[in-house]
């Protein structure tokens, strides 16, 4: 195993430290250190982070290896920062069951770029009918924590209710994608003044703001834990503010699109800008930003989606939605959050590793534990930031096997240099190793 | 003139009206004679894309181009390579490979002739995307009104019914607003898109109070089956609500006309009496179709004088 010795990074953007990494963990930080074994890395002017931990990918093995494999998944999770990331179960076949999540699981150890977490679905086949094994997916080799159907609501009431209670047995969440899908159907972007006018079936917050005020109260009366996928609209933000203050158990993540662009997208009717939910407007970005500023919504996940070109380059209507997120996440935060000053480095890091990592009981896993802080005797899950290094995203020049990135053309902040995975790098000078 | 025509937005005060001269004189140019054929676009390449069927309205188009003495080449979805799977991007591209001068396209998805337009060099001319727009159905909406009542600046239009669904709404909207007139859309807030509210127009849901201070009442098409979908409660309610029926024509002004795109529910959106009546403008609308769409591909193909 090789030693490192980071020199001169800036924790969290604070003062300029040496780390030695060794044995898979942190073995010490201070200033001046020296170890004859170890490859110098020179992280002057650079910010180092612990490793980032994503909730919501769709890296669509098995089924779509056409649009992306556990393993491109995972190298595009590295470049962007990320040391582990939850699949979602919404494959082919679908992950609702301990076979499906373990395979998903060992793809990603084999890949060994991040800790791939698989998501477990909350019913059999995401049908909303009846629940699946979700037992079994946490008791085995994968050890699933978190349970969605995302790409569909569970939006039977009953069947929420009991997957919210079924999954305290094992300190279980529910990751809802909230959608009541008789307010939706035939959905194609945001409702309101654009959808008026570009003639696309509106999207209403309604229909993601009454999902969420059931399930808090649902999560309130049987005391579950619930988890709401990318959070959308200033009303949900409220709704969320509303139960966390009366002490519901209740998380909530946004993703890096809905903290940057708007429905004004949809304007060219180029399906990379559709996603589900849909872009909404600039209050609702602002609010969803101070949101996660507050804490009201605790994370940042990606909801990254490839999807193959023929599934994009079409109408729009017919186009599948989602879009890309790993490599671009960070930067996006630099610039919504950072720059703006809503959040400082810290803040930073405990939306995009601390918090997922407890949301997903990751945090707890002694020498596998994720999401812990930059301090020695810690697991050595960390990445290393230029704030100041500024670029045009080229969608070709992703890790991941699509090319459906909104951020086409767009310059972003920050640039990730390197990341270690339990003390191995798995990206160095903005390289995947692997 | 802008390259394509895919929404009203693109046809600024001038250039709409440039259009509407253009079909008059047309109009004027092929009166009286025999052989209703101009030279102007000879070996120009126009193609009909139908993704859906409508054999009126691409029968105007291709009566249009024919009379501009274009080759026309009609290709419907149905039956060919389309419905065996092809991208609109492919079938794009195989038609811009023929030496298609402009592409009319009718397509069932809002922007699918917006996405047609990135991938072609020649000229697109939407004839109808979805719930979006049909613009050369406002340019000969605008035409008839025009050559009824003499002028558009501060006409009183009243667009009546599903203008949710509707995209004969949204161009004539957009159109009539650059044009100068007054729209009022009349409809159960059911058939009003939620953001409406930012549109140049007024809204009303009371047909009797409005059909009085109209000078132009279009009526749209309602398809009955949205009553399934809660719409509205019934086919004979909505009638009742909305329809434009004998008395209802009785309160308009002397002079105030009566449009509808076609095709007409006879009894549901209007009564029959009314489509026949001396106010109907309904199959004048029909011939200005093809004069409005010889005017729209001779600008955009052959008369640019910007170009
Ligand atoms: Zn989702």
């Amino acid at each position: 195993m090789t030693t490192y010795l980071i020199t001169g990074a800036r924790p969290y953007g604070e003062a300029a430290v040496d780390l030695l990494l060794a044995d898979g963990r942190i073995a010490e930080v201070g200033a001046g250190l020296s170890s004859a074994a170890a490859e110098v890395v020179d992280a002057g002017g650079l910010v180092a982070l612990p490793g980032l931990v994503d909730l919501h990918t769709h890296l669509r093995e098995p089924g779509r290896e056409d649009a992306e494999t556990v393993e491109t998944g995972s190298r595009a999770a590295a470049l962007g920062g990320f040391t582990a990331v939850h699949a979602m179960a919404n494959t082919d076949p679908v992950a609702d069951t301990a076979g499906v999540v373990e395979q998903v699981w060992r793809l990603g150890t084999q890949a060994g770029l991040v800790d791939v977490v698989p998501v477990g679905a909350v019913t059999v086949g995401l049908r909303g009918e009846r629940l699946a094994e979700l037992g079994a997916m946490a008791d085995s080799a994968a050890r699933v924590r978190v349970f969605s159907d995302d790409g569909s609501c569970v939006s039977d009431p009953a069947l929420m209710r009991r997957a919210l209670e079924y999954v305290k047995a094992f300190d279980g969440v529910v990751a809802q994608h909230a959608e009541e899908p008789r307010l939706t159907a035939g959905a194609q972007m945001h409702e309101g003044d654009r959808s008026a006018r570009l003639g696309l079936t509106g999207w209403p917050a309604a229909a993601e703001e009454a999902i969420i005020a059931r399930d808090v109260l649902l999560a309130g009366h049987v005391g579950g834990r619930l988890h709401v996928c990318h959070v959308s609209t200033a009303g949900s933000v409220e709704l969320l503010r509303w139960a966390k203050g009366r002490g519901v158990q209740v998380t909530a993540e946004v993703t890096p699109h809905h903290l940057l662009l708007t429905d004004e997208c949809a304007e060219t009717y180029d399906p990379v800008f559709k996603v589900n939910p849909p872009l909404r407007t600039t209050a609702d970005v602002h609010a969803l930003r101070e949101g996660l500023a507050d804490g009201t919504i605790d994370a940042v996940a990606t909801d990254h989606a490839p999807h193959a070109v023929e599934d994009k380059e079409s109408e729009w209507a017919q186009a599948r939605p989602g879009m890309l997120g790993l490599q671009q996440a960070l930067s996006v935060v630099v610039q919504t959050m950072l720059e703006p000053g809503l959040l400082d480095w810290r803040g930073v890091a405990d939306r995009m590793s601390a918090r997922p990592a407890a949301i997903g009981r990751l945090a707890g896993l002694g020498a596998r534990s994720q999401g812990r802080p930059l301090a020695a005797g810690q697991p050595a899950n960390l990445v290393l930031v230029d704030p100041a290094h500024r670029s045009v995203v080229d969608p070709a020049a992703l890790a991941s096997r699509s090319r459906n990135s909104p951020y086409a053309g767009r310059e972003l902040p920050g640039r990730v240099v390197a990341t270690f995975l339990r003390g191995e790098a798995t990206v160095l000078d903005g390289k995947a190793v692997k | 003139m802008k390259r394509h025509l895919l929404e009203a937005a693109d046809l600024d005060r001038g250039d709409a009206t440039l259009v509407l001269d253009t079909a008059a004189q047309i109009d004027t140019a092929l009166a009286g004679r025999e052989v209703k054929k101009l030279p102007t676009l000879r070996g120009r390449t126009v193609v009909n894309l139908f993704y859906e069927d409508s054999t009126r309205t691409r029968i105007s188009f291709e009566l249009a181009a024919k009379r501009l003495s274009a080759d026309v080449i009609n290709f419907s979805a149905k039956g060919s390579s389309v419905s065996k799977g092809e991208s609109l991007k492919d079938t794009a591209l195989t038609l811009e490979a023929m030496g298609s001068d402009a592409i009319v396209v009718r397509h069932s998805a809002s922007g699918a002739p917006h996405r047609l337009a990135r991938w072609v060099r020649g000229s697109v001319v939407n004839a109808g995307d979805g719930t979006h727009e049909h613009p050369t159905q406002a340019l000969l909406d605008a035409y008839t009104i025009r050559r009824r009542l003499g002028r558009l600046e501060g006409v009183r239009v009243a667009i009546v019914g599903d203008v949710l669904h509707s995209r004969v709404a949204r161009s004539n909207v957009g159109l009539l607003h650059t044009l100068g007139a007054e729209v009022t859309l009349v409809a159960p807030p059911t058939l009003l898109p939620v953001g409406v509210g930012s549109w140049p127009v007024s809204v009303s849901y009371d047909l009797d109070a409005v059909l009085p201070k109209s000078d132009v009442v279009m009526m749209l098409r309602v398809q009955a089956e949205r009553m399934n979908a809660s719409f509205f409660p019934s086919a004979r309610e909505y009638s009742r609500r909305y329809g434009l029926d004998a008395p209802r024509m009785a309160v308009l002004a002397d002079d105030a006309i009566v449009m509808h795109p076609g095709p007409m529910n006879r009894g549901m959106e209007i009564a029959a009496e009314v489509a026949d009546s001396v106010r109907s403008t309904i199959v004048e609308q029909v011939g200005n179709g093809v004069s409005v769409r010889m005017a729209v591909l001779y600008l955009l193909l052959g008369g640019n004088p910007t170009a």
